[in-house]
């Protein structure tokens, strides 16, 4: 279960400028070619080999998820954020048992009464509906649903501002 | 030394959760091959296509479709904020009259260190918020400066709020929208036939 490893938070790694700009300039409108590493590269005067493999570093490093799409909350399939009130004696057991199900994709405690909270994505609602009911269930503690009525923002990524 | 990130930009309206859109097998099955990203090759779409059985160009017509649709919210580099020294995230909730919430969502939307920025429902009596936005900082007091920003901008002093601080990070990756894991059979099933 090494994707749910509870995470140190990192320090700032050191980031060349290739990095940089591939981390903060391609986060939309990745082309739409044939071969879009090459267009890339063309833009940022290095080779093709250089971005594939700088992305592939990075991608190893932990600092991309990936390169590809960012889909639409609700545009496929049912998801929703949902919070839970977790003794902080249960916390890390509870944070576990969340964590098993491939349904649930974020999954983060917070400072507030209700401290975990996580967000599960499924194929439809009844599937959704079906695995919030499982971990209240074998959790004892209450599911509380959240989810998205409309969306104000426009995803455009992150300006990640390296100063 | 962060003032550029304090801008109000103004938006574009905001797209309402659009109605469900019924996709084809074959979309259903290009969303399964790159929900996970694509692969870090000369030819990624090509890579996509061999697998699904179809042509390079009908991957590219499809994922550009989807894009169009607003399905594919964007396509490029996903980063890891954590990773990448934004050690601090919170999520900023308000409780807004309900015929206000619209306007101050993109209010709030038009900031560019928010990330994202829904309407939810409330759950009365534990959770009586119904406007949810994500920011990012380098450290708690960035945040809490950009809170503070966003009070002033939007004009929210009244309005009760509050800031949840992210702990431990337990889980963080992207959304599976298809259960690629535990159906393999559907990929020998009759999507392809040249249909991508």
């Amino acid at each position: 279960m090494a994707d749910s490893a509870i995470m140190q938070t990192a320090s700032t790694m050191p980031l060349d400028p290739l990095e940089q700009s591939l981390l903060n300039d391609f986060q939309q409108g990745f082309p739409l070619s044939p071969t879009p590493f090459a267009e890339m590269a063309a833009r940022l005067g290095v080779s093709e080999e250089q971005v594939i493999t700088t992305l592939e570093r990075l991608q190893q490093r932990g600092a991309v998820s990936r390169v590809g799409p960012v889909f639409r909350t609700h545009s496929i399939g049912a998801s929703t954020l949902a919070a839970m009130c977790v003794p902080e004696t249960r916390l890390e057991e509870v944070a576990e048992l969340v964590n098993r199900f491939d349904a649930v994709n974020h999954n983060y405690e917070r400072e507030h009464r209700l401290n975990l909270w996580f967000v599960a994505t499924a194929p439809d609602e009844a599937h959704l509906q079906q695995v919030l009911a499982e971990i209240e269930e074998r959790t004892g503690i209450e599911v509380i649903a959240l989810p998205m009525v409309e969306d104000y923002h426009i995803d455009l990524g992150f300006d990640l501002q390296w100063t | 030394m962060d003032m550029r990130t304090r801008h109000y930009t103004p938006q574009p309206a905001a797209t309402p959760v659009a109605a469900p859109i019924t996709l084809g097998a074959a979309d259903l099955a290009l969303i399964e091959a790159i929900q996970r990203g694509l692969p870090l090759v000369s030819r990624p779409y090509a890579a996509v296509a061999a697998r699904l059985g179809c042509g390079e160009e009908e991957v590219i017509r499809r994922i550009a479709a989807l894009q169009q649709a607003g399905i594919i919210k964007r396509l490029g580099v996903v980063v890891r904020h954590r990773e990448l020294g934004y050690g601090a995230n919170a999520m900023v909730v308000w409780d807004v009259p309900d015929e206000e919430v619209a306007e101050l969502g993109r209010c709030l939307s038009g900031f560019e260190f928010v990330t994202l920025c829904y309407r939810r429902p409330r759950r009365l009596p534990q959770w009586p918020y119904n406007l949810f936005c994500m920011i990012h900082g380098r450290d708690r007091e960035a945040v809490m400066e950009k809170f503070r920003l966003m009070i002033e901008s939007c004009g929210l002093e009244t309005i009760p709020k509050a800031v949840l601080f992210s702990r431990r990070r337990f889980k963080q990756r992207g959304a599976l929208y298809r259960p690629s894991a535990v159906a393999p059979a559907t990929r020998a099933d009759p999507i392809v036939e040249g249909s991508c």
